[in-house]
């Protein structure tokens, strides 16, 4: 568990002689751990001198940090379809991929609440051979909802099932530099990749890459909806409701999940999922917009949820088209947005500011502000750069639709405004909702986009930011970031790795065709009946989609 | 009655044309929407290659025609096919969902339809009056406010204050009184979203009746107004009403999805909208059908019923 089960209170600073302090140490361990009781613990420790209120503040502080076990989570969660399917491979939103990934078909790692990776149904894992070979070892004495042993077999069918030129996973990109996946035995797997990639555990914590039990002809049974997970899929109305109930065997039973049984609700609607919160229909709720995220302040019973993960708004420019051909005219626009003015007016203060580079709180190699200052809004920082550039003026069209990010034509207005004191004119285009992906994004010279992000720096960057990928939505193509990019890939000494991802996010941060103001927050709320841990995940909203295995009645 | 029958089989056979015109009308807007099944499902991460493979694995490589005369074929033997997103039969699919929505139309129906019908006899016997005005107004005012709206008002005077459950997510084994209360609300909601419509023809209905001499008549005799109302006016007011009434009851079952989503209610709309979204073309095309065969039914019923109302019509020849 993430949290920590010791109080802040210490029962052996309110008695002086030394002697009584170590009992009373002894004591405060002992109940920790649960070899005394409540009851034992407050009399032995007002015996030897210490206050009942100190020895109630202990057991308060414990209690509330011990995971129950039993109860019911209920989670109203959007995304959901009534076309919602089991296959892994076509997992497409928050509600499929809390049910299977979270509840009951986990993957062979997964990340843990400060970012670091951890084996699920792996139990660990070495790299040779430059990160290009991985041997992975099964976790044993897993079984699966159906009784069968988990081996070796289900995960390289599990994972195969994504792989290949006939495959319809939506997963394949996750998996396309793996060359060869194949038995090692029982409980061994090894993994060929075709060039190194020190990332590979946790690609393999991507939301489709769930373990499912082997039909033994090479094909995994998805259909039936069983996992290893900790909880059993009893049942599933697609995009409506799901219930599960806590598998009897769990191989980790105890340690993690502890509700009897979990109800998934699909509420696409805001304010029906805010009603629901609020009349305590359901326990937690998942993407509440900024605009209302101060109701749930005034609910009676309700916390509010906030993670910042990688989810960014960004405004991508087209390095290829005039202006924004030449780096100085990209510096200037950079510097004329007013990047807090957008955090607090747009997203109503949640979220965090960008800094013109796609790595963010979610990543593990981010360049801090040292490495990396903040880009500040400075006018006259933008009139150099134009006269850089050759320019005494600029006008430029920025193009958004909502669809682009919530509030993007708002922002246009903001930045216009913040504009002028540079002697840039921004005309902002209106653009229709729909077809804004194909007929705006990445075909207007600048336009306004969002990303969910990635789990690591080289997915993004190999995704978005290399010269050569498909989605690079800058037309950028800077040969000295390139290089970097398979370099770090499969560098293993992890300060040199850390160096050259810095150094990348710095040559985006100058060079890049990406202006990016702000890191979005999940918003997310439940109730006091649901006790949650200090810390949670943010590489996916609702603890990184484990809320079933990590959260707790309270 | 002979007429009766002949308008009855005329009837059923322009509506088998219409659902065959509208299918195809239906199959061709599916087809002009930008993209299909195969990139919506991938979504971001559609490389050509996986929509290649689910392009084939679904038929989707075939031309229009071949696919919209196989699922046509299909039609005509009674196999309404499979959702292309599921794999499943379209009618496991459909068949909770119908239940749901139907149930949801007969409660609405329930408190709306005699409802508005006795409220319009009661306008047109005070015509006029503070109670008439009063009547109206508050009708029209629903009636004005989009339906989201009213069932957000709903939610919050009715769900926050924790009398009604602000979310109908009922199933199949949801027991009958449990389902009632779960659906107050969203069938509290379309009971004012369809009541003035129906409340203010029955009173124009009536009022036209008002003015014709056999009223005059009986007012001579000496009846009572609400006599004159209930048992000469309202017999012969019965077609316009029926015929609302059943306008009224096709919208509840084809038009509610915005409050099935605001209850987060399991109806045949949510279904279509989802197939709409993710260009699943034979759920689509079942649940249009559903729904212009409850169009074509319910109007051939009204029709039914105001030709055995008037006894001219009956005799016709």
């Amino acid at each position: 568990m993430s949290n920590s089960r010791n109080p802040k209170h210490d029962i052996s600073s309110e008695v002086s002689d030394k002697e009584t302090q170590i009992k009373a140490k002894k004591l405060q361990e002992s109940f920790i751990s649960g070899k005394i009781s409540r009851r034992n613990f407050v009399s032995t420790s007002v015996a030897i001198g210490v206050s009942l209120a100190g020895a109630t503040a202990v057991v308060n502080q414990v209690e509330a940090a011990t995971p129950k076990s039993g109860g019911r989570l209920r989670m109203g969660i959007t995304g959901g379809a009534t076309s919602d399917i089991l296959d892994p491979g076509q997992i497409l939103d928050a509600y499929m991929i809390n049910v299977s990934m979270g509840q009951v078909r986990p993957n062979m790692t997964k990340i843990n609440p400060d970012g670091s990776v951890e084996g699920d149904l792996s139990s660990g894992w070495q790299a040779s051979n430059g990160a290009k070979t991985w041997k992975f070892d099964v976790r044993q004495g897993v079984e699966f909802h159906n009784g069968k042993t988990l081996d070796s077999t289900d995960i390289v069918d599990s994972i195969r099932h994504h792989m290949g030129p006939d495959t319809k996973s939506g997963g394949s990109g996750v998996v396309s530099g793996i060359v060869s996946i194949k038995e090692d035995g029982k409980y061994g797997v090894v993994v060929e990749l075709n060039e190194g990639n020190g990332d590979l555990p946790i690609l393999l914590s991507d939301y489709h890459l769930n373990i499912c039990p082997s039909k033994g002809d090479g094909s995994i049974d998805w259909e039936s909806g069983i996992g290893a997970g900790p909880y059993t899929l009893e049942e599933h109305e697609p995009g409506v409701r799901t219930l599960t109930k806590k598998f009897a065997n769990y191989w980790n039973s105890g340690n993690d999940s502890h509700f009897d049984e979990v109800e998934t609700l699909g509420i696409n609607d805001p304010t029906a999922r805010l009603a629901a919160l609020s009349t305590g229909a359901v326990d937690a709720i998942n993407n509440v917009p900024a605009k209302t995220a101060s109701r749930l302040k005034s609910m009676v019973n309700v916390k509010t949820l906030i993670s910042t993960g990688n989810k960014q708004c960004t405004m991508p420019m087209l390095c290829d088209v005039a202006p924004f051909d030449d780096q100085n005219v990209r510096n200037a626009i950079k510097h004329i947005i007013n990047r807090q003015e957008l955090l607090d007016k747009i997203f109503f203060g949640y979220g965090q500011l960008g800094n013109d580079n796609p790595i963010g709180p979610a990543n593990y190699f981010r360049a801090n502000t040292d490495e990396l200052p903040q880009r500040e809004y400075d006018p006259e920082q933008a009139k150099y750069f134009l006269k850089q550039a050759g320019l005494s003026s600029l006008s430029v069209k920025f193009h958004a639709a909502d669809t682009g990010f919530t509030g993007a034509v708002d922002a246009g207005a903001l930045m216009r405004e913040s504009a002028k004191a540079a002697g840039i004119d921004i005309e902002v285009v209106r653009e229709p909702n729909d077809g804004y992906w194909s007929n705006v994004w990445m075909v207007k010279p600048w336009s306004a986009c969002y990303w969910s992000g990635r789990p690591t720096e080289d997915w993004i960057f190999s995704q978005i930011y290399y010269s050569k990928a498909d989605w690079n939505d800058t037309h950028w193509n800077n040969s000295s970031f390139d290089k970097l990019l398979v370099e770090a890939r499969s560098e293993t000494d992890e300060a040199k790795r850390r160096d050259k991802y810095v150094e990348m996010q710095r040559i985006v941060h100058n060079d890049g065709g990406l202006a990016l103001p702000v890191f979005l927050s999940e918003i997310m709320g439940y109730r006091t009946n649901i006790s949650v841990p200090d810390q949670i995940a943010n590489n996916w909203e609702l603890d990184g989609h484990l809320a079933a295995r990590r959260w707790w009645t309270a | 009655m002979p007429n009766i029958i002949s308008m009855i089989i005329k009837r059923l056979g322009l509506g088998v044309l219409t659902l065959l015109l509208l299918s195809l009308l239906i199959f061709l807007s599916v087809e002009a929407l930008p993209g299909d099944l195969a990139e919506t499902i991938l979504g971001q991460q559609a490389t050509p290659e996986t929509v290649a493979a689910i392009r084939k694995d679904l038929g989707l490589d075939q031309p229009p025609i071949t696919r919209y005369l196989n699922w046509l074929g299909g039609v005509l033997q009674g196999d309404f096919g499979n959702s292309l997103a599921l794999k499943k039969p379209i009618s496991s699919l459909i068949a909770p969902r119908i239940q749901n929505t139907l149930f949801l139309t007969l409660y609405t129906a329930a408190i709306a339809v005699p409802l508005s019908i006795i409220l319009g006899l009661a306008v047109s016997l005070f015509r006029n009056s503070y109670f008439d005005r009063i009547t109206n107004t508050t009708a029209l005012a629903a009636i004005s406010m989009p339906e989201f709206f009213v069932g957000y008002i709903m939610i919050y005077f009715f769900a926050l204050s924790g009398y009604f459950p602000s979310m109908a997510n009922i199933n199949a084994n949801t027991p009958l009184l449990d389902k009632l209360y779960l659906c107050f609300l969203p069938a509290l909601t379309l009971t004012l979203v369809v009541t003035a419509h129906m409340m203010r023809m029955t009173r124009a209905a009536i009022i036209n009746v008002l003015a014709l001499p056999y009223i005059e008549m009986a007012r001579l005799k000496g009846a009572k107004p609400s006599r004159i109302i209930v048992r000469h006016a309202l017999p012969n007011a019965i077609a316009p009403i029926v015929n609302v009434v059943a306008l009224n009851l096709a919208y509840l079952i084809t038009g509610v999805v915005i409050v099935e989503i605001v209850f987060v209610f399991p109806g045949l709309g949510q279904l279509m909208v989802d197939g709409v979204k993710f260009r699943d073309v034979p759920v689509v095309q079942a649940t249009a059908l559903i729904f212009a065969s409850a169009y074509v039914g319910l109007n051939l019923l009204a029709d039914i019923i105001s030709t055995i109302s008037n006894p001219r019509l009956m005799r016709q020849r």
